[in-house]
């Protein structure tokens, strides 16, 4: 922790219009962004808007820009990423700003949706169980992917979106490879029409920003690669 | 495509055939480059004359039938780079691009294949 007592921290206040305001703040152990946040709102300024729910790295709902990167604020420590006694905080990039810290989603989920992320069942309430053996290739595939919240760090510290705003996004595939793996999903050929092309898949440049930055240690770039590979073999089969 | 298609995104499938045509000559050129620079820096390290390249070069029809696959791979992958560079950095996008692009293929294509047919063949 660094010697000083204070943080002096700078927030984006107001729309896309807005500028940075300082704020001096109390400096903590084991103190997170959440928590700067939260002081400056709960203390100094009760105007300043932003959003938390879990406080815990579950819900997918705090991440905001911080010094620069995306990150999960609720588990990012201050230590961690200042060491000195100055702290820039930001709304996520490429979503557009509602105010302060809060950014509006619709546009990051809205392309799960465009990319088919909804499981379509091929078996009815009445059918038993389906069994999936833990082992098999396309289990591991999803188990790999699963853990995402949904919290935009990924769509955040992407470049391609930054230079191709129609780019489906890091999490929006990665769902869709999830489900391209569910043996039990019934919509893989048109989930793949849906993700094919230069504002889906094979747009991505594998630089990897997602999985540096993804607080659940995911990897889509991963995926991506792997719905590179299915739509290319489509393609070659005549199937896309 | 079929009508389950219908929220595809735009030229879904022939964006893909593009981009296997990319990858697909990318891999064709890091071995072509290979062999490229291998015989260039062979050629000079041997001290040979011009016209002692020449003869080698029409010695065997691999050399043309190389050259001739280089040149092919460079046409197709070089357009495919810059379609994607004039999209995102320049945000150019269109079927006016494309058909520039087209153009720009054409030409390296015919301007590579005379190189070729002027060194190895005639």
């Amino acid at each position: 922790m660094s010697a000083s007592t204070t943080l002096r921290v700078r927030i984006w206040r107001g729309g896309a219009d807005g500028a940075f305001h300082e704020y001096e703040v109390e400096r903590r152990p084991s103190q997170t962004v959440l928590d700067v946040v939260t002081q400056v709102q709960r203390r100094i300024d009760p105007t300043l808007a932003y959003r938390y729910a879990c406080r815990v790295g579950m819900c997918g709902s705090c991440a905001m820009t911080v010094d620069g990167k995306a990150r999960w604020t609720c588990r990012t420590h201050v230590d961690a990423v200042s060491t000195s006694d100055r702290l820039e905080i930001a709304p996520l990039a490429h979503l557009p700003i509602v105010r302060d810290l809060v950014v509006d989603m619709a546009p990051f989920f809205d392309k799960w949706a465009r990319a088919g992320g909804s499981f379509v069942p091929t078996r009815t309430r009445k059918d038993d169980f389906a069994r999936v053996e833990p082992s098999t290739r396309q289990r591991r595939a999803v188990d790999a992917a699963i853990e995402c919240i949904g919290c935009g760090v990924c769509y955040a510290s992407c470049d391609v979106i930054e230079w191709r705003p129609e780019y489906l996004g890091p999490a929006a595939l990665n769902r869709a490879w999830t489900l391209h793996n569910d043996v039990r999903d019934g919509a893989k050929a048109e989930r793949l029409r849906k993700i094919a092309g230069s504002d889906g898949c094979n747009a991505c440049h594998t630089h990897e920003s997602c999985t540096l930055r993804c607080p659940k240690h995911l990897a889509p770039t991963a995926s991506i690669a792997g719905l590179k590979r299915a739509t290319a073999l489509a393609a070659l089969k005549g199937r896309l | 495509m079929t009508a389950a298609a219908g929220t595809a995104l735009p030229f879904s499938r022939s964006a893909t055939w593009l981009w296997i045509a990319h990858r697909g000559s990318a891999v064709v050129l890091a071995f072509g480059v290979v062999v490229h620079l291998a015989t260039m820096i062979y050629a000079v390290h041997h001290g040979l004359t011009a016209t002692a390249m020449l003869q080698r070069a029409h010695a065997t029809l691999a050399w043309p039938l190389f050259y001739g696959v280089f040149v092919v791979a460079v046409a197709v992958h070089g357009p495919l780079g810059l379609r994607t560079v004039l999209a995102e950095w320049g945000r150019l996008r269109g079927p006016f691009v494309d058909v520039g692009l087209a153009a720009f293929a054409l030409l390296l294509l015919v301007s590579g294949l005379r190189a070729v047919y002027a060194i190895t063949l005639a």
